[in-house]
């Protein structure tokens, strides 16, 4: 039993060796499966884990889930250093060689314009981040004397919050417009919920950018220095990653 | 063959990268080709995945101590009813405050 195939990219065929002691998920080395110029990285994994039942409810298991995940993005980041892949999304299973082949073979066409497309690029991610204001602003009176007042210190709190969230809009506009000049395109993704990402604030901007390879010193460069524009906000750069925001069509 | 240019050392990835950076890449973003082993991800029952951030399952996550949605008017019915009736005592404590005379009067 050799197992079934998991693919984690689609790329050319590059010069550069990967890291010899690279494992990917289920701890097998990625392999390179070469078809008409084009190249699946692939490893072997094993019918228990991977069939579609236990995989099912493996990926319930979020210790599974999240080895996995590292280690599918842990070969796409090597990818990355030597080449330009097209990540696929997590747990893209096949019965074995050939069905890779069929399936590099079948979007061909699709493979290539899109490698067309993102090569030399790479995304990077950045996010911006809002402290909540303290709830009660300037009443150092915990309890209002009068109806009038709480309803007086009820409205400068919502007006204070409004105010934070209305600057961090603005902000995070500007940032973007900011950011969009360099990048050759860009997506916007849903703010993060914090209690997930255990990251402290209220993130306001949760977006990607296309930048090639010679100007990504000057996007970091860029938000570096709007980094230190703010106090009130939290600029996050994360990055180099391969193109995920941009691998599928157009939308 | 392609001869990638220098890049800038990766940023705040070291090593410890947020799961949510890399669940929300590598679950909901990357290309969707349908394998030989079919799954979908959005099938799977997730509350999570619908935030698009994490997978677990309801039971799952309880059992891990992530159950912040209870509370989230914007995500359970019952914490919306919950939030209703707490506003709700609220106001009427600070009316009666506002104007004690009324209730009594009422009473009276």
């Amino acid at each position: 039993m050799t197992g079934l195939r998991y693919v984690y990219a689609v790329c050319r065929p590059f010069g550069t060796p990967l890291q010899a002691e690279l494992t990917g998920v289920a701890g097998d080395p990625p392999r390179l499966l070469t078809h008409h110029g084009l190249v699946a990285v692939v490893s072997h994994v094993p019918e228990r884990d991977f069939a579609e039942e236990p995989l099912r409810s493996r990926l319930e298991d979020l210790d599974w889930l999240t080895a996995t995940a590292r280690a599918h993005q842990g070969v796409i980041d090597a990818l990355t250093v030597v080449t330009t892949p097209l990540p696929l999304r997590l747990a893209t299973v096949f019965r074995d060689d050939s069905g890779v082949r069929t399936m590099l073979q079948a979007r061909e066409a699709d493979f290539r314009r899109t490698l067309d497309r993102l090569e030399g690029r790479v995304e990077w991610g950045v996010k911006l981040y809002a402290d909540q204001p303290p709830a009660d602003t300037g009443a150092p009176a915990d309890k209002p004397a009068t109806g009038r007042d709480y309803l007086r210190q009820r409205r400068s709190s919502v007006r204070a919050h409004e105010d934070l969230w209305q600057r961090a809009e603005e902000f995070a506009n500007r940032l973007h417009e900011t950011l969009s000049a360099v990048a050759e395109d860009s997506r916007l993704h849903p703010p993060q919920n914090a209690t997930l990402s255990g990251v402290a604030g209220r993130n306001v901007l949760n977006a990607a950018y296309l930048v090639p390879r010679s100007r990504s010193e000057e996007f970091v460069e860029l938000v570096d220095r709007t980094k230190d524009e703010t106090t009130d906000f939290r600029v996050e750069l994360t990055g180099p990653w391969a193109a995920y925001s941009f691998a599928g069509e157009k939308p | 063959m392609t001869t990638p240019g220098r890049l800038p050392e990766p940023y705040g990835r070291d090593g410890s990268a947020n799961l949510a950076d890399i669940l929300e890449r590598v679950l909901d973003k990357g290309i969707v080709i349908a394998g030989d082993i079919r799954i979908n991800l959005l099938d799977i029952e997730l509350l999570t995945i619908k935030l698009r951030l994490i997978v677990a399952s309801v039971d799952k996550a309880k059992e891990m101590g992530i159950d912040w949605w209870e509370d989230d008017p914007a995500l359970s019915s019952g914490a919306r009813r919950k939030e209703l009736a707490r506003e709700n005592a609220e106001l009427r404590e600070r009316i009666a405050q506002l104007d004690p005379g009324r209730g009594q009067e009422k009473e009276a």
